[in-house]
Formats: structure tokens, C-alpha cells, sequence
């Protein structure tokens, strides 16, 4: 047990190494990309924590992501640029205010009433930022001028990439501190059996409620880099759509694992990169759904656990076959 | 607002919360007796849609066209594809978690879509009404309304009326009802529920993609139309309460109303009204209006 917390901590370190290294050896695309997939990476971990971490499936978190995004721009000032020291905060606020008052209502339902409640929360926002002049109808607004923080300007990629990947590190930081704190066993002990949390004498609605806005917020959190790193925001932020991708990436990592969503938003990024080239696929990299789609009902079928799993499982799989092997050798002796 | 457009709105809103019917009772069905979150469902209504569409010139062809036929050689493709896929996808996510169910069904709408797009291609096209549906009666003095809506309206009333006999009335729908209560339990009584199952899924799948071909003539058929309904849907099967049939109805015209009505009455909060009425009635009965047991 101990050695397997060991191998995990390793494994996310050389992960955070490597993508320190990473600028090195890419070019601007190469940036781009990952910067695009660390801020993809820190949207799925806020929403593990409440799926994995409270089991609470939100299907609606696309609009705090973009209520975080839009409040960036909106906020921002027309002609210079605006403080990240500022907007950051501003953003997280925004998404936060939101996520409580949705949560709030919302957390009276369970089970699947409960995914279909935030989608229709999401739903009213997205409508609100698509319908209305106030978000800049369908077109979406632009960023004029990048925020800078402090000594840093956002506007250079690497000054981006390298504080996207900070963020990043912040994030799964904190959100493994919260796992291992008594709020963070109190959000597990409710995804195991809430009935018998509230037995021992928790109020699990206010533990829940805690759990989604700060899911939110952090959400927000991610919003804020996205509209910087693209310096444009638009209605489909907040779409059905996303909030879909982003449950589908943390399912294919593994849920109940923070590294999970990590690897999950990679994997579901890169699968995507790579059916999309044109490079490998030719003319037929358009379809680029089909082989996305055919992966991941592939990974389904064979890995039930998620990527996260895939370790275990081919652990399982080799005890399982050489204990097979001593049984047979053992048999093999008798008959001697 | 006079009486004959009041009239052809609440018409029109039949039509609409009719069809939403149709589809959304193969999800609550599906959802409510087999535990599974089918999110391709909206795929098949699309599939139905563009069957009307590519079917009706081979159908002709072969057995002489006619929108009947098309629609009839629909059905039974579908009743074909529904069967396949509960044998090769869908038998395998019953002991899965609910969010397992997600992740491959969301993976086979990828799979419907990109199909559709390399067979049939991403072009919006219309489709035809049939010749003596084409026309239309008259309502007041001046409105006149299309007599292909009425006919939706028509055949969407019958299978609904269908359904409910087969549910209430026959053997199998007993038996149904009782694999969705007890799944071990019928089975030990010697039932094969998993050809229950089958033939629900493929029921399931025949009534949508049935919804998609007598839609298509009013709504057009275009790439992604299956998400717009997938999501529609998913807010009826909800509000109805999930696993309820009759909830499913009594939702979906509600939905029909608000949403027609919204489009007449608030051209700027039209899409939102939907989601504002759902989030209304799960705070007022978090489990749907009707929930089944």
C-alpha cells in the first residue's frame, strides 16, 4: 500500500516534470496545444472532485467555465490590458456565486434528476450568454489586450504555458490536500453511503453544497486561462457539449482518482490531435469522430476502470498468470 | 392573438409534444426497465430522419416508391439495427456503471454521426411530404393548416394508444413490467428476459427512428439534429419521471406547449423556458411527476 501511494506521487511528479520540460523540445504548436490541454486538465479536476471525489455527476459544468471565461472579458478593460491579479480572482467569483446558487437548489435532487437539473442550469446560461446583447450574442466577445500579472505578461506563450502549468500543479495540490483533510473524507464517506454520514451525524447537504462551489469556482479558475490563452470567448463555452466532453475525459482516465482527469483530458486531447491529422489519416482525417468514437467504446469495452485502471489490470493479469503457472508446476510435481 | 392562430399553436404544440413523446418513451423505456443511460438515442430519430430522406430514391427503385413503403422498409431496417445493437453493445452494459453506459453510448454517437456523414454526407435537404398529405384544411377564414402535421399528430397518438395496450393489456407487456421490477426473478420463473430486453431495445429504437421519418418532412433533415433532441428528450423522460410512460406523455406535451407557445408569445427567452420549467418542477418533486415504481 505504502509503496503503491509512492509510485502514484511519482508518477504525477515525472508528469509535472515533463510537462516543465516540454517547452524545450516543442514549437508554438506544440505549446499551444499543451497549454490548451493543462487548462482542459484543470477544468476535469475540479469536476472529479465532485464526481469522484462527492459522487455528485454534474452535467452542467461547461457553465461555470464559461461564466469564469465570460467575466474575464467582460471585465477586462477596453483599451489596456487588465490585472490577472484582478480578473483571476474575478473569474473564480463569478463562477463560484453561480455554482452556489445552482448547488443550492439543485442539491435537492439525487441521482440522475440531479445530472439533469445542472444541465438545465447550464442550459439557462447558455441561453442567457447566446440570447441576450450582454455576452455578445452567437459572435462571442474579444480580449483587446491579455492580462498581465504582475511582472509577468500573459500574452507570450510561454509566459502562459508556464503559468497554466503552475495552475495546474496548484490545483491538484490543493484538491489532494482536500482529499486527505476531514472535509475531503467527509465528501467520501457521503459518495459511499450518505444515508449512514448522515446517521453519524453530519449535515451532508452543507458538505455537499462547500463541495460544488468550490468545484465551480475552480472551474472558473479554468475558464479564466481559456479565454486568455484564446483571448476570445463565445456561447458554446457554456454548451451542452463541453460539459459532456469533460465528463467523458474524466471517465476515461478513471473516476475516484484525482490523476485520473489528468490523464483522461490528455488522453481524450491526443486521441483527438491524432485522428485529426492529416498527417496519418489523409483525406479521412475529417472523420476524425469515427476513430474517436470506435476508441472509446474500445476503451469501455476492455478497460472498465478507466486509464488510471490499466496498471492493475495488467497486474491482475500477470499474477494471475503465473499463479496459474505455479499451479500447474505444483500439479506437474505431485505426478512426480 | 386570435382564435384561429390560438388554434393552429396549440395544433402545432400537439404535433411537437407528440413526436417528443415518441421518442422519449423508447429512452424511459430503455432507462427504466434496462437501467441504461442511452444518450444515442437521439442518434436514431437523425437516422430515421435521413432514412426518410436516402431510403425514399431505393425504395422506389425497387418497389416502386411511395412514402408508405419507405416508411415501412425504415422500420424494418430499424427494427434490424435496434436487435444487432442490444446483441453487440448494449447486452454488455447492464452490470455497468451508470457512467460506463455513458462513455459508450457517447462513443456510438460519434461512431451514428460520422457514418451518416460518409454514406449520406453533411448536406441539409428536405424531404417531401407525401402526395395526399401535401394539402392542407382550412381554419377560420383565412388560416389554413397543413394536413401532413395533423397526420404526425395522428400516427403518434396511435402508437401511443398502441403502446399502452401491449403495456397493460398483453402478456409480454406483463412480463415487461415485471423484468423491470424483479430482472432475477422473472428469469427464474423461466422467462428469457434477455430476449425481453431485445425486443424492448429494438421497440425502443424502431419507435424513434420511426419519429425521425415522419418528422423529417416538417423539420428537414441536417447533420447534429439528433443532439437537439437527445437533449429535449432526456429533459421529458426527467420531468415525467423516469420509467413512466404516462409521465413521458403528460411531459412532453407540456414541453410541446411551453416551448411552442414561448416561441409565439417570448421570441427572447424561448430556449431557456424549457430548462426554466424543468428546473421548476424537479424543485418542486425531485423525482418527476410520475414516478414509476
Amino acid at each position: 500500500m505504502q509503496s503503491d501511494i509512492r509510485s502514484k506521487s511519482v508518477f504525477v511528479g515525472l508528469t509535472f516534470l515533463a510537462l516543465a520540460a516540454y517547452p524545450l523540445v516543442a514549437g508554438n504548436f506544440g505549446v499551444d496545444l499543451v497549454t490548451k490541454i493543462m487548462v482542459y486538465a484543470i477544468f476535469a479536476l475540479s469536476l472529479e472532485l465532485l464526481v469522484g471525489g462527492t459522487g455528485l455527476v454534474c452535467f452542467g459544468h461547461a457553465a461555470f467555465f464559461g461564466i469564469g471565461a465570460y467575466a474575464t472579458v467582460l471585465l477586462s478593460p477596453q483599451n489596456d490590458p487588465g490585472s490577472a491579479l484582478l480578473l483571476l480572482p474575478a473569474a473564480i467569483v463569478a463562477a463560484g456565486v453561480y455554482a452556489l446558487a445552482v448547488g443550492s437548489l439543485s442539491l435537492r435532487t439525487k441521482g440522475v434528476y440531479f445530472i439533469m437539473v445542472t444541465l438545465a442550469f447550464a442550459q439557462m446560461a447558455y441561453y442567457v450568454v447566446h440570447d441576450t446583447p450582454l455576452g455578445g450574442g452567437t459572435d462571442g466577445i474579444y480580449l483587446n489586450f491579455k492580462p498581465v500579472a504582475g511582472p509577468l505578461d500573459l500574452d507570450g506563450p510561454l509566459t502562459l504555458y508556464f503559468f497554466t502549468l503552475a495552475v495546474l500543479v496548484a490545483v491538484f495540490g490543493f484538491l489532494a490536500l482536500i482529499s486527505r483533510s476531514r472535509f475531503g473524507r467527509a465528501l467520501a464517506g457521503i459518495r459511499v453511503n450518505e444515508q449512514r454520514m448522515r446517521a453519524t451525524g453530519f449535515a451532508t447537504y452543507p458538505y455537499k453544497l462547500a463541495a460544488f462551489t468550490l468545484s465551480g469556482s475552480l472551474a472558473g479558475l479554468a475558464g479564466f486561462l481559456f479565454a486568455v490563452k484564446d483571448g476570445y470567448v463565445n456561447p458554446e463555452m457554456l454548451s451542452w457539449h463541453l460539459s459532456g466532453s469533460v465528463l467523458i475525459m474524466i471517465i476515461l482516465g478513471g473516476i475516484g482518482h484525482l490523476r485520473g482527469a489528468l490523464i483522461g483530458a490528455f488522453a481524450f486531447a491526443l486521441l483527438q490531435e491524432f485522428f485529426k491529422s492529416e498527417a496519418i489519416f489523409g483525406a479521412f482525417a475529417k472523420h476524425w469522430h469515427l476513430g474517436l468514437g470506435l476508441t472509446i467504446i474500445a476503451s469501455v469495452a476492455l478497460l472498465p476502470r478507466g486509464l488510471v485502471g490499466v496498471p492493475g489490470q495488467l497486474k491482475e493479469r500477470l499474477v494471475g498468470r503465473s499463479s496459474r503457472r505455479a499451479e500447474t508446476s505444483e500439479a506437474q510435481d505431485d505426478l512426480a | 392573438m386570435d382564435l384561429a392562430i390560438f388554434l393552429i399553436q396549440c395544433l402545432n404544440s400537439l404535433q411537437y409534444g407528440l413526436l417528443l413523446f415518441l421518442v422519449a418513451s423508447g429512452l424511459t423505456l430503455i432507462f427504466g426497465i434496462m437501467g441504461v443511460i442511452n444518450l444515442a438515442h437521439g442518434s436514431f430519430y437523425m437516422i430515421g430522419a435521413y432514412m426518410a430522406y436516402a431510403l425514399a430514391p431505393v425504395v422506389g427503385a425497387t418497389f416502386g416508391g411511395g412514402f408508405f413503403a419507405t416508411l415501412f422498409v425504415g422500420l424494418v431496417l430499424s427494427v434490424v439495427l435496434g436487435y444487432v445493437l442490444e446483441w453487440a453493445f448494449y447486452s454488455y452494459l447492464y452490470e455497468r456503471e451508470h457512467l460506463q453506459q455513458v462513455l459508450m453510448t457517447y462513443g456510438l454517437i460519434l461512431v451514428f454521426e460520422e457514418l451518416r456523414s460518409l454514406t449520406v454526407g453533411d448536406d441539409v435537404h428536405g424531404v417531401k411530404a407525401p402526395e395526399i398529405l401535401a394539402g392542407t384544411i382550412a381554419l377560420g377564414d383565412t388560416m389554413t393548416y397543413p394536413v401532413y402535421r395533423l397526420f404526425i399528430s395522428g400516427v403518434c397518438l396511435l402508437l401511443a394508444l398502441g403502446m399502452y395496450i401491449v403495456f397493460t393489456r398483453t402478456r409480454l407487456g406483463m412480463m415487461i413490467r415485471a423484468g423491470s421490477t424483479n430482472r432475477e426473478m422473472v428469469q427464474s420463473l423461466g422467462i428469457d428476459i434477455q430476449f425481453l430486453y431485445r425486443v424492448v431495445f429494438a421497440a425502443g429504437v424502431a419507435i424513434a427512428v420511426l419519429a425521425g421519418m415522419v418528422a423529417a418532412p416538417v423539420s428537414s433533415v441536417y447533420p447534429n439534429m439528433g443532439g437537439q433532441v437527445l437533449i429535449i428528450c432526456f429533459v421529458v423522460v426527467v420531468i415525467g419521471g423516469i420509467g413512466s410512460i404516462r409521465g413521458a406523455l403528460l411531459a412532453a406535451l407540456l414541453i410541446g406547449f411551453v416551448d411552442t407557445f414561448g416561441k409565439v408569445l417570448l421570441p427572447q427567452a424561448a430556449g431557456v423556458l424549457v430548462y426554466v420549467l424543468m428546473a421548476l418542477i424537479l424543485l418542486w418533486k425531485p423525482d418527476g411527476l410520475f414516478k414509476a415504481g
